[in-house]
């Protein structure tokens, strides 16, 4: 984790991690880890959408292409840590964890947090994209236009 | 005029459990879950949502369930749904240039920096049906390979470094959203690219179809297809700074098109564009043609008349739930309307009937 260019880096990171995560994964590890910290809601899940924009000709003006479902929860621990949750989906148990694992990453306890939830969500998602990178690697072809034999 | 009618609740009652009952079918078979939905009939899903115009496959998967598998009904379902959550905000635009992708042809250069990748493709199958899936759904899995993991730059970033093709220029960072004001021609083209990515895909085949085919042509060529995942990325205002909220597959298409050059551009190449939430080329490529089309007015070409270049046909006839609703609404009952139709028909006979007479007798 290099936060050191900006302090920011580190937490977008891990944020982008947990919102990327598919849900039940995010769960099993929490139940795993055990972690149950004394905390107040302060925003309860709330499911919504966001608009996604794209680029004309991938590179010109911004443009609404379509929104897409996120579900957001911001919580404060007990020692004071607030904890913002974004994620993909409808899953508001996922909002709330994704929630309490930032506000956990910014107390004493991050290195905890990180070898047991954030690191393998991040790992496991490196793993499903290097398997999609090599099955699409084998379908790499070389085109060739024949010489035709006219002269 | 409408009228309403009352009456016929039982009917009614009677008629939506046995709705229920035919979308369950022969209760001797399995019923079909929504994840085997999302995972074996994805393309359908990926129509879906982007006719839908909202990306979230379980919602989509479980759309086309309730709705039988009638793709349009599926999208009326998700765009009904989509009008009770709350905007939470608006994403940066999405970087396909850093797409991981699953596919990536061009069908203008062979020798594309990044490589050609087919990805699980249609393409070069024989279009035969395959009967052993009707018995037997098990399949090996796909042959993997070393990824280079090199970068897969846009091919048309080649044609804009030699300045062969038209530069995209800039626009708002917060673009009209037809979603929030209702749609006003002339549409910028930010406008007619969201008109046109949630429009219906017969509908945008058809016109991409009659420019191939002669009605405003544009002579066409895929620079490239690309076909993967990318992360949306969101400005947080409660962290004060950027972080990725999910990823999207998306669907790209870059068209490289002929242009003689005009009273106000001289000649180089053009761009058409299409992007679409999920695996959906066909929709992608008819976008990017129907987009080029419709520029014909910025790039100071002619309009020759097609409907292609008509943004009003176009753009006013591309939403199938718009179409539907208007459609279908014609055979809800109409009974007090047809009723002074009837009258006025009766009028008009028996008076030209009593004109006959009259003729008959002084002849």
């Amino acid at each position: 984790m290099d936060g050191s260019s900006n302090p920011n880096a580190a937490r977008k990171a891990w944020l982008s991690v947990l919102s990327k995560a598919p849900a039940t994964d995010l769960a099993n590890l929490w139940t795993k880890a055990g972690y149950d910290p004394a905390h107040e809601v302060l925003r309860a899940s709330e499911i919504g959408a966001v608009m996604v924009r794209g680029r004309a000709g991938a590179a010109g003006a911004p443009f609404n292409l379509g929104e897409m479902t996120v579900t957001r929860c911001s919580v404060r621990l007990a020692s004071g840590e607030v904890g913002h949750g974004y994620i993909q989906g409808r899953d508001k148990n996922h909002a709330t964890q994704a929630a309490l694992a930032d506000a956990l990453m910014q107390t004493a306890d991050a290195k905890d947090v990180d070898a047991s939830i954030i690191a393998p969500l991040r790992k496991a998602a490196e793993r499903r994209c290097a398997t999609r990178a090599a099955k699409a690697a084998a379908t790499k072809v070389d085109f060739f236009t024949m010489v035709r034999g006219e002269d | 005029m409408y009228v309403a009618v009352k009456g016929g609740e039982k009917a009614i009652d009677a008629a939506h459990a046995w709705l229920a009952e035919e979308r369950r079918g022969p209760a001797d078979v399995a019923e079909l879950s929504v994840s085997q939905i999302k995972g074996q009939l994805k393309l359908a899903v990926n129509r879906v949502m982007a006719e839908g115009s909202l990306y979230d496959p379980d919602l989509a998967a479980l759309a086309i369930k309730q709705a039988r598998g009638d793709m349009i009904e599926a999208i009326f379902l998700i765009r009904a749904y989509r009008t009770t959550l709350p905007r939470i905000g608006g994403s940066a635009p999405v970087d396909t240039e850093s797409m991981s992708c699953d596919r990536r042809v061009s069908a203008t250069f062979k020798d594309a920096p990044g490589g050609q990748v087919l990805g699980p493709t249609f393409d070069y199958t024989h279009r035969l049906l395959d009967f052993k899936l009707a018995a037997d759904g098990d399949v090996p899995s796909a042959p993997e390979r070393q990824s280079d993991g090199g970068p897969k730059p846009h091919i048309m970033s080649y044609l804009d470094r030699e300045g062969l093709i038209q530069p995209e220029p800039e626009g708002a960072d917060s673009p009209p959203d037809l979603t929030r004001e209702p749609l006003e021609l002339p549409a910028d083209r930010a406008l007619r690219l969201q008109s046109l990515t949630r429009g219906d895909e017969g509908f945008i085949l058809g016109m991409a179809y009659s420019t191939q085919r002669g009605y405003a042509r544009n002579h066409a060529f895929v620079a490239e297809l690309r076909i993967g995942t990318c992360a949306v990325e969101m400005d947080i205002p409660e962290l004060g700074f950027a972080i990725e909220i999910g990823e999207i597959e998306l669907t790209e298409c870059e068209t490289v098109n002929q242009f003689q050059g005009s009273k106000t551009e001289p000649p180089q190449f053009t761009r058409g564009y299409g992007l679409v939430f999920g695996m959906s080329e066909r929709k992608a490529i008819s976008m990017a043609l129907v987009d080029r089309a419709l520029r014909w007015e910025e790039l100071g070409e002619d309009n020759v008349g097609a409907p292609a270049q008509d943004e009003e046909f176009v753009l006013y006839h591309a939403d199938n739930i718009q179409a539907t609703g208007f459609l279908e609404h014609i055979k809800l009952p109409h009974y007090v309307d047809f009723q002074s139709e009837l009258e006025l028909i009766r009028k008009l006979r028996r008076e030209s009937m009593g004109r006959n007479v009259h003729q008959e007798a002084a002849e």
